[in-house]
């Protein structure tokens, strides 16, 4: 099977400076030049078609910042954290589909990785983190900044490898971008001892790669797609239940003409925003713990759901017996250790979405023509009628400060969906983001699902605009994950990268917060941030801003948020920070308790969706 | 229902391996029971047959988990009734010459070998399955038993097929 070419990714922008690169692959790819370790790497990264990497430099990554210099190719951005590196090249991958690059030293520098690298395992985003390790010599006797990072990374990473030969060195990274970008995507870890760096070697840059024991991924079975048409053309309450997967694979274009010609409602994942249009009209929005009552619903209520590129995670599903009690179950994805991990698949697809949508429309059809279409007008009445008794919406607040969700809407409302990408930490604002905002393309919503790191806002907002200069990148932020990583400014003033952060500064760990409030008696252990309206604001956002070379504003009521907003949009040479201070008793509805049925969902505190009235 | 399986894992002799594919089992909670590498026909290959207790189920997620590693080319569940099973066992008795006939009998009975001999001790090598082995140390249970190593089962499917070849060709094709 697997011989396949390796095809490194060419730039889809091509740099001014960039050298030509020739159309031959094999020729001037310098293979059999003898070369420090160090320049191999950087000819390596060079021909894997990177032309952004981020990173910091220390003592044994050093050697490769030396030819680094001399690259007409790579543009290293220097990050203020190895973390900031790490969150800004998933977000350079999230918003390009290309592969992301991270460069940093051994030790302490590796494992601030740890975080970035498990992120992006659980998001499935192509990436490359190249690191420094001590000399071969010295490894395993607790060398100064020496730390496994094969070891500490194996279980978050798709791969690793230590390499500790300068000949393997184009080898690798010619195998990490492959592995990164093939088959569901992820990260990878080179880890290259600093004596490999320094020593010289022939250079190799492999014509193939090959690994026997990769699956790049298999073509969907006829059978099992002709099933999964049949059960979609005979269902009468079908689900297109849609995650990550679908944007991963670049799959928005197939889904839509799924869910048009199936007429079946569709709802997306937090990781699945974007992948249909929201102003689609069979789109439900978001399924899941703070999902919309409609969404939710319609799963429980399905007689069929057809998962595509999603992974039944327990954020979307609830008790999990309880989950769509009624429904067969398709699942489509490309990973077949997705399939049946967490529910049993009625029919399992493996593949590639774009292959699976690019065959199971035509097979649809066809089931279409043989027996006509489905008639689905009362499963549309019934969801008609939850949407029109349970919209998204949110409750004034009672202490006079802006709400949230007021904010969050009018940035997306003053943001043209079509040129704006948004970003998010982790938290309410994150949940608020994902329900307020009308995403109308695939990879414009950026946001730490799986593992949900707080702090990945600012760092991946700066790796987006650097892959997509073109666009307008918001990071929508909390007052607590915005403490986390805030430095990353510092990177974006001196790099010309200018991004735009909206914090939603409710003084606290909003969501936590939240959480006491509901569950812990509102006793607020340790929630509160001293940031926000009449405290002391420690820190000061917009003097923190300025202190890092943005523009800093402030916005403090409802009135002045569209003006603030406007005024952000209208700086495009700096990076802008606006501190909007809002109301810290906002909370995220509708919510499905942890670990209760979806049944249950909340459409407000104490306000329970009455199901069996239509059914009545 | 939980109960003992056979894998037997083809990967690539890479280092590290072993701990990448022993880790998965731990990761997900699963017993090793058991587990042996060692190389192949082919220098490129190792094998690594590992014994764990597990459900039919999760049996199938740890598969699938295995498979997602660079280094592994194959896996394959040998059923304990096609397949040939056997683990090495090495005992050391204390015996003295009173005793020697009593502890010579019981390894002629199991067709096990001695392969040291001290005036107060014997070292016992006998090679079988699990069965056959925990039979043996039943039988010198009534000795002073010294020391027990054990070594992993490895185990072969019976018949002409080899899952090594079957492997190769996959990954050549």
């Amino acid at each position: 099977m697997t011989q396949a070419q390796a095809k490194p990714q060419v730039p889809q922008r091509p740099r001014a400076t960039t050298s030509p690169r020739p159309s031959d692959p094999h020729a001037g790819t310098g293979s059999g030049e003898t070369m420090t370790g160090a320049q191999g790497l950087i000819r390596a990264l060079e021909l894997a078609g990177v032309t952004d990497i981020f990173g910091i430099p220390g003592g044994a990554i050093l050697p490769a910042y030396d030819p680094m210099m001399d690259s007409k190719q790579l543009r290293h951005i220097l990050t203020r954290h190895e973390q900031g590196a790490g969150h800004a090249a998933q977000g350079y991958a999230h918003a390009t589909g290309r592969v992301g690059a991270c460069i940093v030293t051994s030790g302490p520098g590796a494992t601030n990785l740890v975080t970035p690298i498990a992120d992006a395992n659980m998001d499935s985003i192509p990436m490359v983190a190249v690191t420094g390790q001590v000399a071969a010599a010295n490894i395993g006797t607790d060398a100064f900044q020496e730390a496994d990072i094969v070891g500490i990374t194996t279980p978050i990473t798709k791969h690793n490898m230590l390499i500790k030969d300068p000949a393997d060195i184009g080898p690798a990274i010619a195998q990490a971008f492959y592995i990164a970008s093939h088959g569901r995507p992820g990260p990878v870890l080179v880890d290259i001892a600093k004596s490999a760096l320094q020593s010289s070697a022939p250079f190799l840059w492999p014509e193939r790669v090959e690994l026997p024991g990769f699956n790049a991924g298999a073509k969907p079975h006829a059978k099992s797609i002709q099933e999964a048409a049949r059960l979609l053309a005979t269902a009468r309450r079908p689900v297109l239940y849609v995650g990550g997967g679908v944007i991963r694979a670049g799959a928005s274009e197939g889904l839509r003409r799924l869910a048009d010609l199936s007429g079946a409602p569709v709802v997306t994942t937090l990781m699945a925003r974007g992948a249909l249009p929201d102003s689609h009209p069979q789109h439900l929005g978001m399924p899941g713990m703070h999902g919309t009552v409609p969404a939710v619903a319609a799963l429980q209520k399905a007689d069929l759901v057809v998962s595509l590129g999603a992974r039944f995670d327990d954020r979307v599903t609830g008790k999990l017996e309880s989950f769509a009690p009624h429904a067969t179950v398709v699942h489509a994805d490309i990973d077949p250790a997705e399939i049946g991990k967490n529910r049993y698949a009625d029919v399992p697809i493996v593949g590639d979405l774009k292959d699976v949508l690019q065959s199971l429309v035509p097979a649809l059809e066809e089931e279409h023509r043989k027996h006509g279409k489905p008639d689905l007008e009362a499963w549309w009445l019934q969801i008609n009628d939850w949407r029109v008794t349970y919209p998204l919406g949110y409750a004034a607040t009672q202490d006079g400060l802006s709400s949230p969700q007021h904010v969050i809407q009018r940035l997306g409302a003053l943001n043209d969906p079509h040129s704006t990408i948004f970003v998010s930490g982790v938290g309410q604002h994150q949940m608020w983001a994902s329900q307020f905002i009308k995403y109308e393309r695939p990879n414009a919503w950026i946001n730490s699902g799986g593992l949900g790191t707080m702090g990945f806002g600012v760092p991946a907002a700066m790796g987006a605009k650097v892959g997509q200069p073109d666009q307008t990148v918001w990071a929508i932020d909390g007052d607590g994950c915005f403490q986390m990583t805030n430095q990353e400014l510092t990177t974006c003033a001196l790099n010309e990268i200018p991004i735009k952060v909206g914090i939603i500064n409710n003084s606290s760990l909003g969501m936590v917060r939240q959480w006491q409030t509901l569950f812990y008696n509102a006793r607020y252990s340790n929630t509160d941030l001293h940031t926000g309206h009449g405290t002391r604001r420690v820190p000061d956002f917009v003097k923190l801003a300025e202190s890092m070379g943005c523009v800093g504003l402030r916005c403090e009521s409802d009135a002045d948020v569209d003006a603030t907003i406007k005024r952000a949009n209208e700086i495009n040479d700096q990076p802008v920070v606006v501190d909007f201070t809002v109301s810290k008793d906002a909370m995220v509805w509708p919510m499905v308790n942890a670990g209760v049925s979806n049944d249950e969902i909340q459409y407000a505190r104490g306000v329970a969706p009455e199901w069996d009235r239509e059914e009545a | 229902m939980s109960s003992k399986h056979t894998l037997s894992v083809l990967v690539e002799n890479k280092p590290g391996v072993l701990a990448r594919v022993a880790g998965l089992f731990s990761r997900r909670a699963f017993n090793i029971h058991s587990l042996a590498v060692g190389p192949t026909e082919h220098p490129e290959i190792s094998r690594i047959t590992v014994v764990v207790d597990v459900d039919e189920l999760p049996l199938e997620q740890v598969t699938k988990q295995l498979n997602k590693l660079v280094h592994v080319l194959k896996i394959v569940e040998l059923d304990n009734a096609k397949s040939v099973r056997r683990e090495l066992l090495l005992v050391k008795v204390r015996c003295d010459a009173r005793q020697r006939a009593d502890v010579l009998q019981v390894v002629e009975l199991f067709r096990a070998h001695v392969v040291d001999v001290a005036p107060d001790s014997l070292v016992i090598e006998a090679i079988g399955n699990p069965d056959k082995l925990e039979a043996l140390l039943a039988a010198l249970s009534p000795h002073d038993l010294r020391e027990i190593v054990q070594s992993g089962t490895v185990a072969i499917g019976r018949g002409a097929r080899s899952i090594t070849e079957r492997a190769l060709d996959r990954a050549s094709a």
